[in-house]
């Protein structure tokens, strides 16, 4: 029989949630890096036993954590116990947790930001926002950080090197922090065409490779953001997050830090569809894994008050991919309700009836285990929920 | 050997106790107590002290013998009771929120 496992990043720790195809009866296991921030926990679609963790600190650094047992255990990749973490010189066997950035032949930084200033800043490492494993090869795995920069291991992450052409390509002197960072936060892989990868950072866009990650182009024609000089600038869009399905490739769906945004082109181009939504600002959307065009955000108030409108928790459906949304509350709080949804925090299963999950800051984690109608929480007091992934389970 | 005291996030990386015993080649320094650390726990490289300048990360202090020594040279050679082993050697995780 079919089951899920849901992979819930935390502000102190990581959990594992996993129940069978009914999704009415959980098992929690965690916290796992008691006392970490867990920005990101992502399964291999080639092993799903294969799963990949960012652990950060503002204390430590970034750590890389891994197991190849389904989350009961984990290890940093070349730091198993049981095996050599050394050469015979003393020397590591990897460095799992080390992240340059490619500073070219010169040997000098590649590109320079914009601070909050207006200045320009270096590039400086923080953390890992977002792992997106290869999709057929389980020691693959892309690394979104911040500051934005796109890193990737080919070894199962005891090494990893920047895809340079990204920040290499030009605008990266007009890319700058939103409020929470310079993150690049989306990794979108292509079903169809394994060359072509999109990625979204805040505050820059939205940009696409067609050649495996060597060049980029910045692909934001159609959005309009008016906190900036140029409200339609090439580039410095504050994109929160994109989505897409799986056979559906050229199709991508968009929160933007205001307005909700369509793609019919692959992101050449792109057009607002808000529509009837009670507010365009929010973080998260997905798409319905068997309904192309069914698509799911959270509306929050605004960019001030960062909770949702009335303090009511509604995750809005459209199923026409846009513009015409509807309330979806039943099992979902709708009073005094102020808690926030953060831009991973929500992940589709695949089963028959398909399962929509979302975690907030409040420590909450609800499922809806039929395409959004009715909801109930799996865990309803863990630490603020960073990110919610989830697995499908045969 | 080197006694090092070791803050909680860190001994749950390395898997140790509070304190982890090394031994230090040449001069006892701050640099040379860290390396000789990260050789014997490969997976605290770069927890401590950045991958590529190696200087000390910002919310960490370190102290010896009741002292200080945050923002002295890594070349800093240490007291006689840290290089015996009579007083540990402390890495502290700075009081910054929670």
């Amino acid at each position: 029989m079919s089951s899920v496992r849901v992979l819930v990043g935390t502000h102190k720790g990581a959990f594992v949630l996993t129940s069978d195809g009914k999704r009415t009866k959980w098992d929690v296991n965690g916290p796992f890096f008691s006392g970490w921030e867990i920005y990101h926990m992502k399964g291999s679609p080639a092993d799903p036993d294969r799963i990949y963790a960012s652990q950060t600190s503002g204390w430590f650094g970034q750590i890389i954590q891994r197991s190849d047992d389904g989350g009961k255990t984990w290890f940093q990749p070349g730091f198993k116990p049981g095996e050599p973490t050394t050469k015979p010189d003393g020397m590591p066997i990897t460095e799992s947790n080390k992240f340059t950035y490619d500073t070219s032949s010169s040997g000098k930084p590649l590109t320079t930001h914009q601070w909050y200033d207006g200045t320009q800043h270096p590039w400086e490492f923080k953390r890992v926002w977002h792992l997106e494993p290869s999709l057929n090869d389980s020691d693959t795995v892309y690394a979104g950080v911040e500051d934005a920069a796109l890193f990737r291991t080919t070894d199962g992450g005891k090494s990893w090197h920047e895809l340079a052409g990204l920040r290499g390509h030009g605008t990266g002197p007009k890319w700058m922090p939103g409020a929470g960072g310079m993150g690049l936060h989306t990794i979108l892989l292509d079903h169809k065409d394994t060359n072509r990868i999109y990625i979204a950072i805040s505050a820059a866009g939205v940009f696409r490779t067609d050649d495996g990650g060597k060049n980029w182009k910045p692909i934001n024609r159609g959005l309009r953001s008016d906190f900036m000089p140029d409200p339609t600038a090439e580039v410095g869009h504050c994109v929160h997050r994109i989505a897409m399905h799986a056979e559906r490739p050229n199709v991508l769906f968009m929160q933007k830090h205001w307005d909700v945004m369509r793609s019919d082109d692959a992101g050449e181009n792109w057009k607002e569809v808000s529509g009837n939504l009670p507010t365009d600002f929010g973080f998260v959307i997905d798409v319905h894994a068997h309904e192309p065009n069914t698509i799911y955000v959270i509306p929050i108030t605004s960019d001030s008050l960062h909770y949702p409108p009335d303090g009511k928790l509604r995750v809005y459906r459209s199923k026409a991919g846009g513009n015409e949304w509807e309330p979806l509350t039943k099992g979902l709080p709708q009073k005094d309700c102020y808690v926030n949804i953060l831009r991973d925090a929500m992940a589709v299963d695949s089963l028959d009836s398909c399962g929509i999950y979302f975690g907030t800051t409040g420590g909450q984690v609800f499922v809806s285990p039929d395409g959004g109608n009715n909801w109930n929480a799996i865990v309803s007091n863990l630490p603020s929920v960073f990110s919610v992934e989830v697995q499908t389970l045969n | 050997m080197v006694r090092i005291a070791l803050p909680y996030h860190l001994r749950t990386l390395a898997q140790s106790g509070a304190e982890v015993q090394v031994a230090v080649e040449g001069t006892t320094t701050i640099s040379s107590v860290l390396d000789a650390l990260e050789k014997e726990y490969p997976m605290l490289r770069g927890t401590i002290r950045d991958h590529i300048t190696h200087q000390r990360r910002p919310f960490l202090r370190f102290f010896a013998c009741g002292e200080d020594l945050s923002l002295e040279s890594m070349d800093l050679k240490l007291p006689d009771k840290i290089v015996s082993g009579e007083e540990p050697f402390l890495v502290i995780g700075a009081i910054a929120g929670g």
